[in-house]
C-alpha cells in the first residue's frame, strides 16, 4: 500500500482548486447571465480560503514528500495574496460589465492564477516551485489578452507570454544546474548541502543566479523589466491592478523563501546580485517615470522602482531586512490597489481615459476622489505619516543596520533615498495637476459602489496605518522569523 | 571516445543559447519565437536527464516529465494568444508588434 500524504497543510489550496473547477463547471453550464454571480462566488471562495489559511495557524508542516511547506511566512504571504486577488476581482466586476468583456472566465482564471501563487509561496522543492509558477503564469497570459477584440490587449498578452516563457526558461536552466551539482531538488537538503561545504559548488552558484534572473522577470526588476510598461498599458485596467498586486507579492515571497531558505548560507554570493537588481530598479524606475503621460505606464515604472525598494531589504541579508520586505510588500499592495481604483474612476462620456493631464482640476469636480488620489500619491512618494513612509522606513533601517558590517550597503541606501526624491517629483506632479491646474473636462459621476468601497478601504489603511501598525509589524516579524529559524 | 556528462551539458548549453538568441535576434515571425522557447525548454530537459543518469537519481527524469507537460500547455496558450493577435492586426511579423513603445 502506498501511504497517503497528509492533506491538511495544503487544505486551503485543495479547497481553492476544487471550488475553482466547480465554479468553471457552473459557468459553462449555467445560463448566460452568470458572469456576475461567478465573480461574487469567486470573492467568497477567496475569503473562505483565507479563513482556512488563518485556521491552520503558523506552525511549520511539511507534506507531499517534502514538496510543500506551510509555515508562518507562508500563512502571512498567502493572506496577503488572497486579499490582493479578492480586491482585484471586486474591481474587475463593474469594469467588465461596462466594457463588454463580462465573461465568467475572468474570475475563474484569476482564481487559477491565485492558486498558482499560493503554491509558489508554499514551494519547498524546485519541482513544486516550477509547477506553482507556471500555474500562475499560464493563467496570467490569458488574462492579459482577455479583451480579445482589442489590439492593445492581445499585444500585451503576446509580449507577456514571450518574455514570461523566456523567464521560465532561465529559471528552469538554473533549476537543472542546481539539481545536477547539488544532487537534489529539495530545499531542505540543498540548505544542508550548502551549509556542510566550506565553499558552495560553482554549478550551484551559477544555477542560483539563473533562477534569480528568472524570478526577477516576474517581479520586473531592472534589467528584466522591459515587458512591464507595455503589458500594464495594454492589459485591461483591473487586470493591470491584479498584475501589480498579487503576482508581485507571490514572486517576492518566492524569492525570499529561496534565498533565505536553501541559499541562506550563500548570502555573499546572492547579495551582490540583489544589490545590482535593487540599485538598477530604483534608479531606472524613478527616472523613466518622469516622461510618462499615460497613468498606467507611470504605475508600471512606479512598480519597478517599488520592487527596487523591496529588494533593498533583501540585499541586507538579515532577518530585519526580510521583515522590512514583508512590511513593504503589504503596504505596496494596498497602495497599488487603491491607485488602480482611482484609475478605474477616470472615465469621460462613458470611455476610460488614461492620460494624466485629464486629471487636471479634479479637486473641483470630484473632491473626494481627488483626496484619495492625493493620499495614494503622497504615500507612494513616501511622505510621513502615510503608510508608504513606514514601508520605506523599515527597509532602510534594516539596510543601515546591516551596513555596519558590509559598508557597500551605504551606497545602496544613499541611491535609494536619492531615487525616492526623484520619484517624489512625478507623484507630486499628479497632485499638482489635481489641485492647482484648471480643469479641461470633468469625469463622469462614479456610480460603482464596489470601486468606491475599495477606494475608501485602501485609503483609510494608507492614511491611518501609523495609528495601528502593530498587527502588520508583528505579522511581518513572525513571518520573517519563521523563514530564518525554519 | 566516450560520451560523458560534459558532452550532454555542452549540447544543452548550445541549444539553450540558440533558443535565447532566437528570441532576441529574430525579426521576422512570432512562430519562430515560439519554436525558440520550445528549444530552450528541451535543452533544459537534456540537462535534467543527463544529470539524472549521472547521479543515479530519478527526480531529474520526473522533473523532465513535468516540464514536457507544462511546455505543451504553454505552447497551446501561446498559439491561442497568437491567433487572437492575428485576428486583430492581420500580421504576426515581429516588427509589427509595436503599438506600445517600451
Amino acid at each position: 500500500m502506498v501511504e497517503l500524504p497528509a492533506f491538511l497543510p495544503a487544505l486551503p489550496e485543495l479547497f481553492l482548486a476544487v471550488s475553482t473547477m466547480a465554479l468553471l463547471m457552473f459557468g459553462v453550464f449555467g445560463s448566460d447571465g452568470t458572469a456576475r454571480l461567478v465573480g461574487q462566488i469567486a470573492v467568497v471562495v477567496l475569503l473562505c480560503t483565507g479563513l482556512l489559511v488563518i485556521g491552520h495557524g503558523t506552525e511549520r508542516a511539511v507534506t507531499f514528500n517534502g514538496m510543500f511547506v506551510m509555515d508562518g511566512f507562508g500563512a502571512y504571504m498567502k493572506v496577503l495574496v488572497l486579499i490582493g486577488s479578492a480586491l482585484s476581482i471586486i474591481l474587475a466586476q463593474g469594469y467588465a460589465e461596462r466594457e463588454h468583456m463580462n465573461r465568467f472566465e475572468l474570475p475563474v482564471l484569476m482564481l487559477f492564477a491565485t492558486l498558482g501563487m499560493l503554491l509558489m509561496v508554499s514551494a519547498n522543492d524546485l519541482i513544486s516551485l516550477y509547477v506553482g509558477l507556471e500555474t500562475q503564469s499560464l493563467a496570467l497570459y490569458v488574462v492579459a489578452a482577455f479583451r480579445r477584440d482589442h489590439a492593445k490587449s492581445s499585444e500585451a498578452g503576446l509580449k507577456y507570454f514571450v518574455l514570461g516563457a523566456l523567464s521560465s526558461g532561465l529559471l528552469l536552466y538554473g533549476a537543472s544546474l542546481i539539481y545536477g551539482f547539488g544532487g537534489t531538488t529539495q530545499f531542505d537538503r540543498i540548505a544542508g548541502l550548502i551549509a556542510a561545504s566550506p565553499t558552495p559548488p560553482v554549478g550551484v552558484v551559477v544555477g542560483m543566479v539563473f533562477a534569480v534572473a528568472g524570478l526577477a522577470f516576474k517581479i520586473s526588476a531592472v534589467p528584466f523589466h522591459m515587458w512591464t510598461p507595455d503589458v500594464y498599458e495594454g492589459a485591461p485596467t483591473p487586470v493591470t491592478a491584479f498584475f501589480a498586486a498579487a503576482p508581485k507579492v507571490a514572486a517576492v515571497a518566492l524569492i525570499l523563501r529561496l534565498l533565505d531558505g536553501p541559499f541562506g548560507h550563500m548570502v555573499e554570493q546572492w547579495s551582490q546580485v540583489i544589490f545590482a537588481l535593487s540599485l538598477a530598479s530604483m534608479v531606472l524606475g524613478s527616472f523613466a517615470a518622469i516622461q510618462q503621460t499615460n497613468i498606467k505606464r507611470l504605475m508600471a515604472y512606479s512598480s519597478i522602482a517599488n520592487m527596487g525598494f523591496a529588494l533593498l531589504g533583501l540585499a541586507a541579508g538579515t532577518e530585519q531586512g526580510t521583515r522590512g520586505v514583508v512590511v513593504y510588500m503589504t503596504i505596496y499592495m494596498v497602495m497599488t490597489i487603491g491607485t488602480f481604483a482611482v484609475i478605474l474612476c477616470m472615465k469621460q462620456h462613458g470611455r476610460m481615459v488614461e492620460d494624466i493631464r485629464q486629471l487636471a482640476g479634479l479637486s473641483r469636480s470630484h473632491p473626494l476622489m481627488a483626496l484619495g488620489t492625493a493620499i495614494f500619491m503622497f504615500s507612494l512618494a513616501g511622505i510621513p505619516p502615510l503608510a508608504g513612509f513606514f514601508g520605506k522606513l523599515y527597509v532602510f533601517l534594516a539596510v543601515i543596520e546591516a551596513a555596519a558590517k558590509h559598508s557597500e550597503l551605504y551606497i545602496l541606501a544613499v541611491f535609494g533615498v536619492l531615487s525616492s526624491v526623484v520619484g517624489a517629483f512625478y507623484y507630486l506632479r499628479v497632485v499638482k495637476l489635481i489641485y492647482f491646474d484648471d480643469p479641461i473636462e470633468t469625469f463622469d459621476r462614479q456610480s460603482d459602489d464596489s470601486i468606491a468601497a475599495v477606494l475608501v478601504g485602501t485609503g483609510l489603511f494608507t492614511m491611518f496605518f501609523f495609528a495601528f501598525p502593530v498587527p502588520v509589524l508583528n505579522g511581518a516579524a513572525a513571518a520573517a522569523a519563521a523563514l530564518f529559524t525554519g | 571516445m566516450d560520451i560523458g556528462l560534459g558532452h550532454y551539458l555542452t549540447v544543452a548549453a548550445i541549444l539553450f543559447t540558440l533558443g535565447v538568441f532566437g528570441i532576441f535576434l529574430n525579426r521576422r515571425n512570432v512562430i519562430i519565437i515560439l519554436m525558440s522557447i520550445e528549444l530552450m525548454l528541451l535543452a533544459v530537459n537534456i540537462n535534467l536527464v543527463a544529470f539524472s543518469v549521472h547521479l543515479g537519481d530519478l527526480v531529474g527524469q520526473i522533473f523532465a516529465m513535468f516540464i514536457l507537460t507544462v511546455a505543451a500547455a504553454e505552447a497551446a496558450i501561446g498559439l491561442a494568444i497568437l491567433v487572437v493577435y492575428f485576428r486583430n492586426r492581420g500580421s504576426i511579423a515581429v516588427e509589427d508588434i509595436n503599438m506600445m513603445k517600451g
